[in-house]
């Protein structure tokens, strides 16, 4: 750019767009080009068989018949047992999960926790947090045996690490005249977390919960891929046995049933405000 | 709050005697749902092996460690191709999800009636089905490989970014648009100067924090068979080679951390 | 110039926002559009661009008859048009040089807009302009680091860059102190003069509207209930336009903030010196 300096003498005609982020000129084009060169290198790392891709867009069209024609009379017994399996699993994984997670969200608040509280509560958070549903449910299959007992305690814990972590930003965000007010009238530890922290909390703790009911029924869903119950399970068998109209069925189900709950929490949270 | 009376006097309630009935109706419910879900939960359940479950984590937990660290030679590639489809997938994502976005937007869409309801179906579609399962489909119709590993991340994308993103563009400032209309803008105009710029930075954060989230989801799509950590990971659990498991663990939190803090730090310096 | 035909606007709830205003603007008159919130001057304006599609009436601009332009016929007057919006509606994450070309959007074809690519001659304009409001070393700045009488200094500079023939202003001090007011309200004054262009500014307040406009049209309920020079505009007409009110009063408040707005600049001259 040309300085300001000159513009009150001679008019300028030219004018050109800063750059939005990078300021200098010789780093912007080295990240463009190594963004260039990165995508070439990705798409090059992609092997595709052509032929093999050929023969799945046939396979592909049944599908979408399948999903556009679901069938969910022939299979509907593993289909209904698989989908009892996923909604227990889903209710009692949250309902626990909740009652684990209030009291790991409280002690991971650093305005209500002591220090240590805080650290060991922040690392269980951080445990659960970092690892994929999937793979904890791999863990505890391998321990406790297929089935959905296994994935009700997936669910359960990653349900602690979402519940908390979101939980305990929230009361440290409350505000703090509020709890500074019921400290002053000498209240104890728990009634300042009774009377300051859980009105200002409590409607969003609900939303997130059902929040995590949605997830925990759409994760449910995936952990019965390896074995941990549930619905996952069914669609597995049904694909692995290129049924695809069952299987249309059953992720029809799923979405039908993720839009219900997403549209009844909505009016739940709008009542609870 | 109801003040009731007792015995003439006034007493003071926190509850009317209707919501804390209603309310104690509630959680009986609830316990109810819990044990009866509970109840059928737990029928098919053999508790010889729960019983047992603490005895296997500690056979598992002494098989898994040490982990076999010169494995990581053979995780080096497979890494790489991970982080390829996270990346590839949320780039097909991006691409698919934009226009569905600005046609679910109700200030932007052509047609409330007709499209609308189509690009919000699109996006619960996408947003129920994790990408595990459209990779199983996928791996089904178009066989194993990255490819189907980066269409699964890019279908599952679609439903978060146009999520997020036609919320952005519903939340914009209308003056900006009308200002910019009034000027005599064209259509196309009045999306580059008055609503790209406005949802620019949403957008960014959006599809920086979905690129992180599709690391995690790529590392494990391997195990249906679209390539990358999760494959390596399938064929160490199929033969019980516990300490490569732990090895791929590693490897895969590091990624994640890793890519947690890029994301981190990437929305921090857009806002 | 602009001539209102019984115009007539009523929104779909069944709400009459403007029932036959009929007037007519000449060239180079600086009209104040006054009346009580909801009595339509925000509706009024933004008929005449067909921002809010009327429902009854005519508008012309010169020959042009505005109400039944088709789509790309609307485009094309509505850069004969410059608008200036209540809280700036400046696009805050472009630069103040992007906002005043956007002025130009309705004459250049979109590759051009969308590379930044403006005709020289538009380029100029623009630099000129911005110099004209007091704001050349800001050209590369994004909008929303500016003051607000900033921002609303280059509002009138997108205005302008249309090269216009009339201008719609809709509560340009709205959100501005006093003394910003008034700098504003002269400015858009000074500029209808030097370029010979109409206006119709839509203001609230009632003293600002008498110091700097040519002639006060009021509006009550959707009609037209006042129309004359600012000096005619007395305690019975202001009660007609805005109901029972202690008129006086309110101009001697006014005339306090005046009074302390000015005091507040001396005391902030005094202290520049001190430094």
């Amino acid at each position: 750019m040309t300085s300001a300096a000159n513009t009150a003498s001679l008019p300028r005609r030219h004018w050109k767009r800063p750059p939005l982020l990078i300021k200098s000129p010789l780093l912007r084009w080295i990240i463009y080009g190594g963004a260039l060169v990165y995508l070439v290198l990705a798409v090059g790392t992609v092997e595709v068989n052509w032929s093999r891709v050929y023969e799945g867009l046939e396979r592909g069209w049944r599908f979408i018949q399948g999903f556009l024609v679901p069938d969910f009379t022939s299979r509907w017994r593993d289909i209904s047992v698989g989908l009892v399996e996923s909604l227990t699993m889903t209710v009692t994984s949250t309902v626990v999960g909740i009652l684990i997670s209030v009291p790991i969200g409280i002690g991971a608040a650093r305005n209500l926790a002591p220090a240590w509280i805080y650290l060991v509560c922040r690392a269980i958070i951080a445990v659960s947090r970092s690892f994929q549903e999937v793979i904890i449910a791999i863990l505890l299959v391998a321990m406790f045996g297929f089935g959905p007992f296994a994935g009700f305690l997936t669910l359960s814990f990653a349900t602690i690490g979402f519940l908390s972590k979101l939980l305990a930003e929230d009361i440290e965000d409350i505000d703090e005249t509020q709890a500074e007010a019921i400290r002053a009238t000498g209240a104890g530890w728990w009634q300042l977390v009774n009377y300051a922290i859980q009105p200002q909390v409590m409607p969003r703790l609900i939303g997130l919960s059902l929040y995590r009911l949605d997830i925990n029924f759409r994760e449910s869903a995936v952990i019965g891929i390896v074995g941990a119950g549930g619905i996952g399970a069914t669609l597995n068998t049904s694909i692995d046995r290129y049924e695809y109209d069952s299987a249309g069925a059953i992720m029809l189900i799923i979405i039908g049933i993720v839009m219900v709950s997403e549209y009844s929490s909505s009016h739940i949270r709008k009542w609870v405000q | 709050m109801p003040v009731g009376k007792i015995a003439g006097q006034p007493v003071w309630q926190h509850r009317t005697p209707r919501a804390r009935l209603a309310l104690w109706a509630g959680w009986l419910g609830l316990v109810a749902l819990f044990v009866y879900c509970w109840q059928v939960m737990t029928e098919t359940t053999i508790w010889a092996f729960v019983h047992d479950a603490p005895a296997q984590a500690v056979d598992i937990g002494s098989r898994m460690l040490p982990p076999r660290w010169g494995y990581i030679e053979k995780l080096l590639l497979p890494l790489w191709d991970t982080l390829n489809m996270a990346t590839l997938g949320t780039l097909l994502g991006v691409i698919l999800a934009v226009p569905v976005a600005f046609l679910a937007a109700r200030n932007t869409t052509p047609s409330v009636m007709l499209l609308r309801p189509i690009a919000l179906f699109i996006i619960v579609s996408s947003r129920s089905i994790n990408s595990l399962i459209w990779a199983l489909l996928l791996v089904a119709i178009i066989g194993p490989g990255l490819l189907a590993g980066i269409v699964a991340i890019g279908l599952r994308s679609i439903g978060f970014i146009g999520k997020l993103l036609y919320e952005a563009i519903e939340e914009i400032d209308v003056s900006q648009v009308e200002a910019v209309t009034a000027t005599g803008a064209s259509r196309g105009q009045i999306m580059d100067y008055a609503i790209v710029p406005q949802i620019l930075p949403a957008f960014c954060g959006i599809t920086v924090f979905r690129w992180d989230i599709n690391i995690r989801e790529s590392a494990i799509l391997g195990l249906v068979g679209a390539g990358g950590l999760g494959l390596q990971l399938q064929a160490s659990l199929n033969v019980l080679a516990w300490p490569q498991v732990t090895m791929i663990f590693l490897v895969i939190l590091g990624t994640v951390v890793v890519s947690e803090w890029v994301s981190a730090k990437v929305r921090q310096a857009i806002t | 110039m602009l001539r209102l035909v019984s115009l007539t606007k009523t929104y779909k709830t069944g709400d009459r926002a403007l029932s036959e205003v009929s007037f007519e603007v000449p060239a180079g008159q600086v009209v104040g559009l006054i009346g009580p919130s909801g009595a339509g001057k925000s509706t009024l304006i933004r008929c005449v661009n067909r921002l809010v599609e009327p429902t009854g009436g005519q508008i012309f601009l010169g020959d042009t008859e505005i109400t039944g332009l088709a789509r790309g016929e609307l485009r094309v007057l509505r850069r004969r048009i410059g608008m200036i919006f209540q809280e700036y509606a400046l696009v805050e994450r472009l630069t103040v040089m992007e906002n005043v070309l956007s002025g130009r959007l309705g004459y250049v074809p979109f590759w051009r807009s969308f590379m930044r690519r403006f005709p020289e001659a538009d380029v100029a304009t623009a630099f000129a302009l911005l110099e004209r409001v007091g704001l050349s070393d800001h050209a590369d700045k994004r909008a929303d680091a500016l003051s607000g009488g900033q921002r609303q200094r280059v509002g009138i500079a997108r205005a302008l860059e249309q090269n216009p023939e009339l201008l719609l202003v809709d509560e340009p001090t709205a959100s501005l102190d006093p003394k910003t007011s008034r700098q504003i309200m002269r400015l858009i004054k000074e500029i209808c003069e030097e370029r010979n262009l109409a206006a119709i500014i839509n203001i609230h307040d009632v003293v600002l509207a008498q110091g700097f406009t040519d002639r006060i049209i009021g509006l009550r309920a959707g009609r037209v209930v006042f129309d004359g020079a600012p000096s005619r505009l007395d305690d019975s007409v202001l009660t007609e336009i805005y109901g029972e009110e202690d008129w006086a009063q309110m101009r001697r408040a006014e005339q306090e903030d005046e009074e302390d707005a000015r005091a507040e600049m001396r005391r902030r001259e005094m202290m520049a010196e001190a430094r």
